[in-house]
């Protein structure tokens, strides 16, 4: 959005122009191997070398981890993540693979682990040369977190660790896995503690990785086993049994609702080759010009055309939300705004792809393997895909408990 | 290019009168003061009053809040659209029963004529009098085109007006009627002759409306034929504007209103904000009502600010607005269970008024059809 643009800082107007200079001179143009549409699909190595390679050069270039201080690998400014963000979607960039890594580890790193430890950890985090994932979910702890029974047990200046973590994005490539864990039994919330586990070094020596398939059929998580792990004490992060209270740094910066604004880029990927980017009203159009229905054109129904100017009108309102959160005297409740934005942001990119699914008419019983689907089938994958986070990252029957909990002041549900 | 400011154009000014009306409303307009002054008598036969505190008003006169889109040449504040959104939300929250919005929409409309006439009316409206707009037709069209009034040769009017928005509390009407040439904008006074006032029977206890009828009747040019329909469309994103914001406010009013409830009635040993199937549509009304209102403010500051935007903002802000009205009035009795359902109850003011507001200059189907023309070019 260009207003956004409009109340820069002096630093931060010069650092937009860094930017664009940058991104003009520096943009990695083309995959040359087809990306799937998100980070969390990653599944082919020669895609995520290729990614790493612009994460590393982008931060080399001081676009990535620019609010972070010096002395942990960051580039020591204010404010300035957002801007490198807006002018890397601008500048059409691809995705940035370690989405886990900034999105939920760094934060989390920045703000509980001793000062070596960060100086040791986040530099290859936010050059994107090692790969994080999140080991919070289990087979009985989903929306209930606290119920870890992955175990930690003390041993002179080391842990051992056992048990077993589901839908473990990532872990295929990584390096290390922040993780949520019980050290004792005898209390839910107080019995939790969080390490950063260096889970490839470990493989075949206490860790195993085993992929999950999606129901789209591509795979991107991971079952991962600990049998009898021993990791250092220095990767504990804050205090034994201080593990949830760590859990809820790395939850709000998943939620878009932290102090520090997570690195993203994007705009490239997919678009480009067939109009398929949820968030994208202007493609549904086209995709409506362009399908029939019955004896005339999807775009000439008047029931879709209602559907479709609902969707752009919730995205519009999705944008300026975002923009009045910026103005604090437009806001009666400081985290009305920031803590909707995961909910609002998924269902309406789940809404916008199954209204593309749906105006593709008998076209859209048709794969991304089909020769005959249009815009080579990534709607349908689209919508499916859009299942993921509205799941994950709290889902959003758990969002709206949140809302409803902490902005409105509703009585706590079970 | 122009541009949009970062704070919607909320600046200082706009924020102090806001706060100042939050407080003024919240100090003189309590919901048990609208409740026995508009709902004392509940029969459906009752006489068709129009209810409003006329000395509150005479203080809102004097704290200028009619005058603030009217521009300073014409003695006015000289503010912007959205000062007047944010006087307009606060109206809605209060569901306060007055003329100020009709005046807002009379001001751009006005504002738009841009005739020495116009600049005289605009203020007239500076130096405290009302008006309202007489620009709806038999079959409630909200085209600026579309009018039962007819310029006769000496320039007197005849005709009908209907739908007119707090007709008697108004002491000037700016009427469309059509000429030779189109349709163009007259001022009318209340008492002038030839000109009958009908009230309507309404569903909606906080507001007057009625039906005009005019028998050459005299009326001074404020746009020529032609020239008037287009003042009105310029102005329609205004008007949009300001009942999307009374919308906003009355949709936070059911809102808070029925959160207090759900937590303070117990069933089942609990709270009713502790089951779900409360808790989440409350949230749902949350979400609407944040959106409407990003999208008012953004449509105000497009009209203030890169006015080439502001129609299809302004439309854009309606339809959510509208549908949030619909969906925040339905949750609010529906959560109050038997009582909510009771005249007793205050929530049937706030449901009533969003009612009516959510078709007022449209609904938001209406608004999307708009949209889409202009979007997706017109349907085959
Ligand atoms: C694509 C994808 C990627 C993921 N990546 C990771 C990852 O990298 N690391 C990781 O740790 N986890 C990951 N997850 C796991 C994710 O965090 C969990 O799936 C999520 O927290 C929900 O837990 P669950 O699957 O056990 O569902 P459950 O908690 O069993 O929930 C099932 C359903 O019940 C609803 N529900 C549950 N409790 C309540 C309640 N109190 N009130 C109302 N409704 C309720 C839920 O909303 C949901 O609809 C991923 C999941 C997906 C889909
Ligand atoms: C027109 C009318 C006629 C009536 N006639 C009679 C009559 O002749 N005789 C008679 O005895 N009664 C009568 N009633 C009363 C009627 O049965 C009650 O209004 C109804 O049972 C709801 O109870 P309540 O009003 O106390 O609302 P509450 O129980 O307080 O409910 C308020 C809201 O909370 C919701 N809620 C409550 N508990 C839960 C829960 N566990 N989970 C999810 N949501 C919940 C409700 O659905 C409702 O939306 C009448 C009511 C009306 C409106």
């Amino acid at each position: 959005m260009a207003a956004a643009d409009r109340k820069d800082t002096t630093e931060q107007a010069e650092f937009r122009k860094q930017c664009q200079k940058w991104l003009k001179a520096n943009h990695p143009g083309r995959p040359p191997v087809q990306l799937p549409q998100g980070a969390l699909e990653l599944s082919d190595p020669a895609a995520l070398q290729w990614l790493q390679q612009w994460q590393k050069s982008a931060y080399d270039g001081g676009l990535i981890g620019c609010d972070y201080p010096l002395d942990v690998g960051g580039g020591g400014k204010e404010n300035c993540q957002g801007i490198a963000n807006q002018e890397m979607q601008k500048a059409k960039t691809p995705y940035l693979p370690n989405i886990i890594g900034m999105g939920m580890a760094a934060p989390t790193i920045f703000f509980h682990c001793q000062d070596e430890v960060k100086a040791e950890l986040l530099p290859k985090l936010l050059s994107g040369e090692e790969i994080w994932c999140q080991g919070f979910s289990e087979p009985g702890a989903g929306s209930d977190l606290a119920n870890q029974q992955t175990f930690a047990e003390k041993d002179g200046d080391n842990w051992v660790i056992n048990g077993h973590k589901v839908w473990t994005s990532l872990a295929h490539f990584a390096d290390w896995m922040i993780l949520l864990c019980r050290t004792d039994k005898s209390d839910k919330y107080n019995g939790l503690s969080y390490f950063a586990v260096p889970i490839k070094a470990a493989l075949g020596k206490g860790v195993t990785v085993q992929p999950l398939i999606k129901m789209t059929g591509q795979t991107g998580f991971n079952e991962v086993l600990f049998d009898n792990l021993v990791i250092s004490d220095r990767y504990r992060m804050d205090d034994v049994g201080a593990g949830w209270k760590v859990a809820m740094t790395t939850l709000a910066h998943e939620r878009g609702a932290g102090p520090l604004v997570t690195p993203a880029s994007g705009g490239m990927a997919i678009e480009e080759e067939s109009g398929v980017s949820a968030g994208n009203i202007g493609s549904l159009i086209s995709l409506a010009k362009q399908q029939h229905r019955g004896s005339g054109r999807a775009a000439d129904d008047a029931s879709l055309r209602d559907e479709i100017m609902k969707l752009m009108i919730r995205q519009e309102a999705l944008r300026q939300n975002s923009r009045r959160a910026g103005v604090p005297e437009l806001t009666d409740h400081p985290m009305r705004i920031p803590l909707q934005g995961k909910l609002v942001g998924t269902e309406l990119n789940q809404d916008i792809a199954e209204t593309a699914y749906r105006i593709e008419g008998a076209a859209s019983t048709l794969y991304v393997n089909d020769p005959n689907a249009p815009a080579a089938g990534q709607w349908p994958l689209a919508y499916m895909n859009s299942f993921g986070v509205t799941i994950a990252a709290g889902a959003n029957e758990i969002q709206r408990n949140i809302l409803g909990e902490r902005v409105l002041g509703l009585a706590k549900s079970k | 290019m122009a541009v949009e400011p970062k704070n919607f154009g909320f600046g200082e000014d706009e924020t102090m009168l806001r706060d100042s009306a939050r407080k003024f409303m919240s100090d003189h307009c309590s919901t048990d003061k609208l409740h026995s002054l508009v709902a004392s008598d509940y029969q459906i036969d009752r006489d068709n009053l129009c209810l409003w505190d006329q000395s509150l008003w005479q203080q809102i006169v004097e704290l200028g809040w009619p005058a603030v889109c009217v521009p300073e040449a014409n003695g006015g504040i000289g503010m912007p659209l959205v000062a007047a959104v944010a006087l307009a939300e606060e109206i809605g929250k209060a569901g306060f029963p007055s003329p100020l919005l009709s005046i807002f929409n009379s001001t751009f409309v006005l504002r738009a004529c841009d005739s020495a006439a116009a600049h005289q009316a605009l203020a007239s409206i500076a130096g405290g009098k009302t008006m309202t707009l007489a620009i709806t037709n038999a079959a409630g069209s909200w085209h600026s085109d579309h009018t039962d009034v007819e310029v006769n040769k000496d320039g007197s009017l005849t005709g009908n007006a209907y739908f007119v928005q707090d007709a008697r509390k108004c002491e000037q009407f700016l009427v469309s009627a059509r000429g030779d040439k189109g349709v163009g904008l007259y001022l009318v006074d209340a008492s002038a002759s030839g000109l009958t006032l009908i009230p309507d029977s309404i569903v909606d206890l906080t507001r007057d409306q009625a039906h005009l009828s005019f028998s050459d009747v005299a009326a001074v040019e404020m746009a020529s034929p032609g020239k008037g329909s287009d003042a009105i469309a310029n102005a329609i994103p205004a008007i949009l504007c300001i009942v999307s914001a009374d919308m906003v406010g009355a949709g936070e009013w059911l809102l808070q209103t029925t959160v207090e409830y759900a937590k303070t009635r117990i069933q089942f040993d609990h709270p009713l904000g502790f089951f779900q199937a409360v808790k989440h549509p409350l949230v749902n009304v949350m979400l609407q009502i944040d959106n409407a209102k990003s999208l008012t403010y953004h449509a105000a500051s497009a009209f203030d600010h890169v006015p080439e935007n502001a129609e299809r903002s302004a439309r854009m802000a309606k339809s959510e607005a509208s549908d949030m009205a619909v969906f925040s009035s339905s949750r609010a009795v529906q959560f109050h269970g038997g009582i909510g359902f009771t005249w007793e109850c205050y929530v049937h003011l706030f449901f009533k008024r969003q009612m009516h507001n959510q078709v007022m200059y449209g609904d938001a189907k209406y608004q999307r059809t708009h949209l889409a023309n202009s979007i997706m070019g017109p349907a085959d």
